[in-house]
């Protein structure tokens, strides 16, 4: 087997990638690092609602006119919409696929339990789900506003302040963006891993890098819905 | 001192096992983690009962044989092998739990022991070099740079022990492959091969059911032979490099 002369033609590339723990644990990376730049911009736009409603709802308007006049209205959007949803489904079906596996490889338990790994690493799966289950919640209650009574369409503004002013608003939301912060943490880390850029010199910084994204995303996400608590955003 | 074991006891790879306990005594605090097994052998087969099944050879620490999990820990508290393991890392009156290599790739076959063959044939699908046989080279005939040598023989040290799949609670060989392909990959011996070394090596390990890395690094604190975690990372890139090279063909 070993020794037979190699007449044989790979795969295609993307066959390799989709078939291979490896290959797909870099289309995770590439997605997982994508959202993360993502909610980097998202995070600074939300910081936005400090400076009032006019600022915000400018805001608002500019994601929808963003690339003008090259770009036509919502073109923009629209393309950061399809590269976003094409990232959550890959990275999630990746997720799931990956996970199934690795249940399979280690189906049966030791006996003698004891504590492994670190707690980011620890909650990747259930944190995923979370998040999942958090970005639907999401766009429904502030994009579609279908689950958000007293919604109105071009006022984002008014519709976070009314979000953030029930209790349930805020728990989902915290409790999102603390699995979220758990997330980065382990994942960051784990995607420059994944791609090849991890190495022992580079450990610590990748590490801190990881820790600051992590308490800078979550931090700015979570004082919107406490200044809106604190009457700081009305 | 005097032990309390619980030992699994699996007559064959379809039975069912369970934990079984015995008690030894007069073990001493010099003994290895072996010695104390073959006591305990001893006092089972004197009463007719089944030894416990357990792989052994070299009990020097170089073969990699001597796998279980002892206390929840593959090899044992110590960073070493279950050879090189010392009885004075207990204390006396402990309950030991000593269980075999938990990952579907490695069923067991009878007690303590699994079947490692998994780890064969990984290495058979590209854990060599291709060479012309004959007279043996000049020895300085390929230089090699120190730092290369070096890198070269830190992933060399891999005994194949499984230890690294026992601790990953995914049962990935990531740890293990990637030793056998970073140690061959960067030496110019090896660079013919280096592109299918990896991507064989790679649908090897997947088609043998082994899981996919987490970044858990329970492998590398379990590894007797101190491989390190960034040699996954290593790993992964030999393979994205390998997969655009061979896009281009
Ligand atoms: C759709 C919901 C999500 C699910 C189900 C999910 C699930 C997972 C899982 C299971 C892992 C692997 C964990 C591990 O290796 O231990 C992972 C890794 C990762 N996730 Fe997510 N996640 C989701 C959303 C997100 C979001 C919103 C981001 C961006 C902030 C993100 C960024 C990452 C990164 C960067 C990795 C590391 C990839 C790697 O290990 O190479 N994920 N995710
Ligand atoms: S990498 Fe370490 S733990 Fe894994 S087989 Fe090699 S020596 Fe054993
Ligand atoms: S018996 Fe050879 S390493 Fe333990």
């Amino acid at each position: 087997m070993a020794l037979a002369t190699r007449t044989d033609r790979r795969p295609s590339i993307a066959r390799t990638f989709w078939g291979s723990t490896v290959g797909k644990k870099t289309v995770m990376a590439a997605t997982g690092l994508i959202m993360i730049a993502y909610l980097a911009v998202h995070a600074l736009g939300n910081a936005k609602i400090f400076f009032g409603a006019g600022d915000f709802n400018d805001y608002g308007h500019w994601l929808r006119v963003m690339g003008a006049p090259v770009l036509h209205r919502e073109w923009g959007l629209w393309t950061a919409r399809v590269v976003l949803s094409a990232s959550v489904i890959l990275h999630g079906v990746s997720a799931y696929q990956l996970s199934r596996r690795d249940l399979k490889a280690r189906a049966t338990a030791y006996v003698h339990k004891r504590r492994r790994a670190s707690y980011a690493t620890r909650t990747m799966r259930w944190g995923g789900i979370i998040l999942a289950l958090f970005i639907v919640w999401h766009i429904l209650d502030l994009t579609t506003g279908t689950v958000h009574p007293g919604f109105q369409e071009g006022h984002p503004y008014q519709n976070v302040v009314d979000t953030f002013s029930t209790w349930y608003g805020n728990v989902i939301y915290i409790v999102a963006m603390l699995a979220l912060g758990l997330h980065i943490r382990h994942g960051f880390w784990s995607a420059a891993q994944t791609l090849g850029v991890g190495n022992a010199t580079r450990d610590r910084v990748l590490k801190a890098v990881a820790n600051v994204l992590a308490v800078l995303l979550t931090a700015t996400f979570i004082s919107v819905p406490v200044g809106v608590m604190t009457g700081v955003v009305s | 001192m005097r032990l309390t074991l619980r030992v699994w006891r699996q007559k064959n790879t379809d039975a069912p096992g369970a934990m079984a306990t015995y008690e030894v005594d007069g073990i001493s605090k010099d003994m290895s983690f072996l010695e104390m097994l073959d006591t305990l052998n001893e006092k089972l087969i004197l009463e007719g009962e089944d030894p416990v099944a357990f792989d052994h050879d070299c009990r020097e620490g170089i073969c990699g044989a001597c796998s279980m999990v002892i206390n929840g820990d593959a090899h044992g508290p110590e960073r070493t092998t279950t050879c090189q393991l010392h009885m004075r890392s207990f204390a006396d009156g402990d309950t030991i739990d000593v269980e075999p290599w938990r990952a579907t790739a490695f069923p067991v076959v009878r007690d303590l022991v699994v079947d490692r063959s998994a780890f064969d044939r990984i290495i058979g699908a590209g854990g060599y070099i291709s060479v012309p046989t004959g007279a043996a080279p000049e020895a300085h005939a390929t230089p090699v740079p120190k730092a290369d040598a070096d890198y070269a023989f830190e992933h060399a040290e891999c005994i194949g022990c499984g230890a690294c799949v026992a601790a990953c609670p995914n049962g990935s060989a990531m740890l293990f492959t990637s030793a056998k392909i970073n140690h061959l990959n960067v030496l110019p011996q090896g660079a013919p091969e280096r592109e299918s070394r990896v991507l064989d090596m790679v649908a090897t390990m997947d088609a043998e059911g082994f899981g996919g890395c987490t970044l858990t690094g329970e492998c590398a604190t379990a590894c007797p032979k101190g491989i390190p975690l960034p040699s996954i990372a290593a790993m992964n890139k030999e393979w994205l490099r390998a997969t655009r090279k061979a896009g281009k063909r």
